[in-house]
């Protein structure tokens, strides 16, 4: 199972704009690399990231190739309640990774 | 391409274009990106809109790499992020990988800010493309040159 | 005011002092680059801290070592094995415990399990500075040796560039002296995690010699030089490097 780094801060004002950081273990296996045989590796690439909160879609990023191999993506949001965050990676040969992680906004 | 739920229902200017030209995307055939593999790239996220070189978009990515394999990149536009005036969508492209794309993030006024940070592939020096999707229908647009150091001691 | 002034005599004094000792790869890194490495958060190897970890829980590791206890460990490694009269690496300890300890089946070095249970316990020692083993005096006579024969069709020795032409550059790269305080360590070329001994076999291939053998006494001999050399820079785990 691929291990995740996820970084969301633990508390949050009313309207305070947080920055989230994700980090996946993924080797985003290009499809343009040949193996030792000079046959091109079949592509395995995340191709879609999602943050819901509460159900709701907050932000949503299409990785491609040229994306580095570990995936490492951040973006903000604003908090305006607490809740819960969801998020998705989902790629080539039915890859797909969830996690959750509380918002506690005060 | 499945369609997630949108946080906001309504249609803004652009929004049917932006989604085609994800869809079109994902379906094309990979191709060596070329400049006018990039242009036609932006052109499809766009909806052939031309977008503006803006100083309230940034493209922070190191002048001088040392291996492309990891390139930190983030892009940032000066918005109020407000339902009246917020970005939309920011997308990276690139010149001379065998594809011209390497993100396109979708966001809105809840982002609060728009900024994203991710780490992309350089196969060679090049000049690498971000543009933003405005709510009123603009599109700003960044560029920065990369130059990347060749690996001297390569395993194998 | 000129930034010289602003900036007073404190880089020159931190650069004196930094000639004077073992530089680790980390200073000739671009800022990006340590950037990546000092955020726990964005540093990539950190993954294999978190399996390693995990692993360490659920293979019954912790059944008889503290996490808290391992701090240190890693900095004094290779260490004098008395059972095998000569030393032992880190990896080769972390193997015989679980085999002869833990009864668990071997696992090869470079596997990836290997690796993170060999980056968490060594990451319980960052910043800690490298302390040789005394008792290593004969492996690590015998590791300079080979650091300084020159070998492969190349005719290099580890020394020339390492340690001669040591801060200088390589086409574009930086040549750095060739510390072993950081491994297991993320390399961007290898786009994972890996050992020191994969970086020696790249050395080695790089130069067109046969590489040594993981574990074998030329192998372990050259890793106990190489930390000796090192003595006093602090353990990385888990570095990045370009």
């Amino acid at each position: 199972m691929a291990r995740t780094l996820i970084r969301v801060p633990a508390t949050a004002t009313r309207g305070e704009v947080i920055e989230i950081r994700t980090l996946i273990q993924h080797p985003m296996e290009t499809g343009y690399r040949p193996d030792a045989a000079g046959r091109l590796l079949v592509r395995d690439i995340i191709t879609r990231f999602t943050c819901h909160f509460d159900n709701r879609l907050v932000f949503e990023a299409m990785l491609h190739s040229a994306i580095a191999a570990n995936p490492y993506l951040t973006f903000t949001l604003r908090a305006e309640a607490s809740g819960v965050l969801a998020f998705a990676w989902d790629g080539d040969h039915d890859f797909r990774h969830v996690e959750t992680r509380a918002l506690t906004v005060t | 391409m499945s369609s997630p739920t949108s946080p906001r229902s309504g249609t803004e200017p652009g929004r049917r274009a932006l989604f085609g030209g994800l869809l079109t995307l994902a379906l094309a055939p990979p191709a060596g990106a070329t400049p006018e593999a990039m242009a036609e790239a932006i052109a499809l996220f766009t909806g052939g809109a031309t977008p503006e070189l803006s100083a309230a978009i940034t493209l922070d990515i190191p002048s001088l790499v040392e291996n492309g394999n990891t390139v930190p990149v983030t892009i940032a536009v000066d918005s109020p992020m407000t339902e009246a005036a917020h970005v939309r969508a920011i997308a990276l492209f690139n010149q001379r990988n065998p594809q011209p794309q390497v993100i396109e993030a979708r966001l809105g006024p809840w982002s609060g800010a728009a900024r994203i940070s991710t780490r992309a592939r350089l196969a060679d020096s090049q000049r690498l493309t971000a543009v933003a999707a405005l709510s009123d229908g603009r599109f700003l647009l960044a560029e920065a040159e990369v130059v990347v150091t060749l690996a001297a001691c390569l395993e194998g | 005011m000129s930034p010289w002034r602003r900036q007073g005599w404190l880089p020159l004094l931190a650069l004196l002092l930094g000639a004077a000792g073992p530089r680790s790869g980390f200073e000739t890194m671009t800022p990006e680059l340590q950037a990546m490495q000092r955020d726990d958060a964005g540093n990539p190897g950190m993954l294999s801290v978190l399996e390693g970890e995990a692993l360490f829980a659920r293979e019954g590791c912790a059944a008889c070592h503290a996490a808290a206890a391992l701090r240190g460990v890693a900095a004094r490694y290779p260490a004098h094995d008395a059972a095998r009269g000569g030393p032992i690496d880190l990896a080769g300890r972390i193997a015989e415990c679980r085999e002869q300890r833990a009864g668990r089946p071997p696992l090869p070095r470079e596997s990836q399990p290997m690796l993170a249970l060999q980056s968490f316990v060594a990451h319980q020692s960052r910043g800690l500075p490298i302390t040789p083993d005394p008792r290593l005096a004969e492996a690590r006579a015998e590791g300079e040796r080979l650091f300084r024969e020159r070998r492969g069709q190349l005719n290099l020795s580890c020394a020339q560039c390492h340690e001669t032409l040591a801060g200088g550059r390589l086409a574009g790269a930086n040549i750095p002296e060739g510390h072993p305080n950081g491994y297991p360590l993320y390399r961007l070329e290898w786009q994972a995690l890996g050992s020191l001994q994969r970086r020696l076999r790249g050395c080695f291939t790089g130069v067109r010699a046969e590489p040594l053998a993981p574990g074998s006494p030329a192998a372990l001999a050259l890793e106990a030089y190489l930390f000796g050399r090192a003595a006093g820079l602090p353990i990385e785990t888990p570095a990045v490097r370009p």
